[in-house]
């Protein structure tokens, strides 16, 4: 063999390392770690209950990474989850025949935050931080107007269903939770969305140059719009389950903006947009729970989650800009 | 050059400059419109006037602090957690002791040089988006500060209140400390080299790097003087309050808003252009907006949804004219 192909080779290898996403090693070692912990882990319930805790999570990061590949963030996700669970609770006054429509009313409203956000960061020019930073309080200042402060009644089953009902005597894996099932579906439909049309495409070409992008015909401000559109809906979809899974509170959205913010950017995602991918950001989410479930179980107090993760969300931008520095070109 | 583009240039900085005055006499104006027509005339009066803007103290020192970040293209997303933190940390260290209370400065203003100096770090030399990396931080603090505690602790000797409530000269102290912080960070922007480098490390970050500026000790720099402003709005509000609680920070949006009012001073986002008397101005509108509020009695949740509304018609207002595209 001479050294050149050798050469060849060496930068074969180089270039081919990096398309295994790391985050994917992280995320078995953390399972094995918990397995440690816990063997009752590898029993069906132990791993659906984990993945039913975790399905909010990865279905608003999986609507995140798309307001972050077109270049913006979504900070209104969590008071959108608010909005969602104290809406349903106030709007369903424990009448289950009203599930439907209700549903169809928070869809219906995501769409309109959606829309606000895309609008007033394309037409007004507002950097997508500030203009939803405003939305969220906006919007937990309505959360917090319409329940009059303490949230009044709770959630029928019929509603929290999707949030914690299971599937039960299932050959193999026995359980198979319900918001599972949404979770597949989500995934798999914006999974397809992002990495195999030609919407996708755009969205990452808009985030990567938007002048670019515009030159060659990209509609901006619909690709723009459709991206923070599509975060709005799946923060409802999150909503739903978490109002089935932990029931209404006025804080039920707190701090999942930048959970879902840092499951993207745990995922490889580039900040400021042009690449990210929604599989790898689902890692970054089951990732990001199984730290807090290894947290719990050492018995560490709630506020060192906070701790953590914010020492997570800087060093992992700051490991992808020393990658980017020190990539192969 | 050709006399167009000297026009053209002398334009935009005129709207930059002008727009806050003209907003700040329009929110005037409405102001004087609802206390005749609401015949409530009693709030006209000087001293009230003053109560206004006392109120916002905490504010306009964190925007002060703000500016300086936010003219080197950065962003301080930390304030608000940092001011919880400042806060808590006074009144636990003073411990209602007039003999502590130079230490718990001392601690303070420690505390504000070491998160103001982490984040410049991350910023400059990790090379991390300064929203991120300030988000990050307000993560860390904010965990420390609840892990430590979860309501108001410690408290201030009746001396420290004199931040708050003094008065000499006839003014409220805390007023006169803040037209000394304005004018000193007018006369460090205006007339040394250091405030010149942020000029032009905002304006542009490589040019200014070719031109031998050493762009990471300007930006550390600003976010020093960013976490030492917020860390000593901290200190206002326990002398304020009498105590410091982890939520102070948090429950006055000073993040966000101290975001706003810069902008709303004509402080562009993108750096490089702006000052503080913009920012004062931007203190002086949300004072007046506020006490409208409270004037019209509009009720507490309603004026957080409206708050909103109204940062993001003011940033949109500015950001609007830019032919940057937004992201």
């Amino acid at each position: 063999m001479s050294s050149e192909t050798q050469d060849l080779n060496a930068v074969r290898a180089r270039r081919r390392l990096p398309r295994i996403n790391p985050i994917w090693f992280v995320l078995a070692a953390l399972i094995v770690a918990i397995i440690v912990y816990n063997p009752n882990f590898v029993q069906p319930v132990g791993y659906m209950n984990f993945l039913k805790r975790a399905a909010p999570l990865a279905i608003l990061a999986a609507g995140q990474i798309y307001v972050i590949v077109s270049g913006g963030f979504d900070l209104s996700v969590g008071s959108t989850i608010t909005l969602t669970v104290i809406g349903s609770s106030m709007l369903l006054n424990n009448n289950p025949d009203a599930t439907w429509w209700v549903i169809l009313l928070m869809y219906a409203m995501g769409l309109a935050i959606g829309l606000t956000n895309g609008l007033v960061v394309s037409i007004l020019k507002v950097p997508s931080l500030i203009a939803t930073l405003g939305m969220m309080i906006t919007l937990s200042g309505l959360a917090l107007m319409w329940s009059g402060g303490a949230p009044r009644g709770y959630l029928p089953e019929s509603f929290r269903y999707f949030g914690r009902a299971n599937i039960t005597d299932l050959p193999l894996i026995n359980i198979l939770p319900i918001s599972l099932i949404v979770l597949a579906v989500v995934v798999c439909l914006l999974w397809w969305l992002m990495h195999r049309t030609n919407y996708g495409r755009l969205v990452h070409a808009v985030g990567d140059n938007p002048r670019a992008a515009v030159l060659a015909g990209v509609p901006l401000m619909r690709v723009r719009v459709s991206a923070f559109v599509i975060s709005s809906l799946t923060a409802v979809t999150a909503g739903i389950l978490l109002g089935g899974f932990a029931g209404v509170s006025t804080d039920v959205g707190r701090g999942f903006e930048l959970q879902a913010i840092t499951a993207a950017v745990l995922g490889g995602a580039q900040l400021l947009g042009g690449r990210g991918s929604v599989s790898a950001t689902i890692a970054g989410a089951l990732t990001l729970t199984a730290i807090f479930t290894l947290l719990n179980f050492v018995g560490l107090p709630q506020p060192v989650r906070e701790v953590v993760q914010g020492l997570i969300l800087i060093s992992a931008v700051a490991y992808a800009m020393y990658r980017r520095r020190h990539a192969v070109h | 050059m050709s006399d167009a583009m000297l026009a053209t240039r002398r334009s935009r900085i005129r709207f930059e400059t002008i727009a806050p005055a003209v907003i700040l006499l329009g929110a005037v104006a409405i102001y004087i419109g609802v206390v005749i027509a609401s015949g409530q005339a009693r709030y006209l009066s000087l001293e009230n006037l003053v109560g206004v803007f006392n109120r916002s103290i905490a504010l306009a020192i964190t925007a002060i602090g703000q500016t300086f970040v936010i003219l080197v293209a950065s962003i301080d997303l930390s304030v608000a957690a940092l001011i919880s933190a400042s806060a808590v940390l006074a009144s636990v260290v003073m411990g209602g002791e007039p003999a502590m209370i130079v230490p718990a400065i001392a601690a303070v203003l420690v505390l504000g040089a070491i998160v103001g100096l982490a984040n410049g770090l991350v910023v400059t030399k990790l090379e991390v988006n300064p929203l991120i990396a300030t988000l990050g931080m307000a993560l860390i603090i904010q965990g420390c500060l609840s892990a430590f505690v979860s309501n108001f602790a410690g408290s201030v000797p009746k001396d420290f209140q004199f931040f708050a409530y003094g008065i000499a000269f006839g003014l409220p102290v805390s007023l006169i400390f803040i037209g000394l912080l304005a004018l000193l960070s007018w006369f460090v922007l205006r007339f040394t080299r250091f405030g010149a480098n942020i000029y032009s490390v905002g304006g542009n970050r490589e040019a200014a790097r070719f031109a031998g500026i050493k762009t990471a000790r300007v930006v550390i720099a600003a976010h020093v003087i960013s976490s030492l402003c917020a860390a000593t709005a901290g200190l206002y509000l326990a002398s304020r309050l009498g105590s410091g609680a982890p939520w102070i920070g948090r429950d006055g949006m000073y993040d966000l808003e101290s975001i706003a009012v810069v902008v709303i001073g004509g402080t562009v986002l993108a750096g490089g252009r702006g000052g503080i008397w913009g920012t004062i101005a931007g203190v002086l509108i949300f004072a007046l907006i506020d006490s409208l509020f409270n004037i019209v009695g509009v009720d507490a949740f309603a004026k957080q949804v409206l708050r909103g509304v109204i940062i993001i018609a003011a940033v949109g207002f500015y950001a609007v004219r830019s032919q940057r595209m937004a992201a």
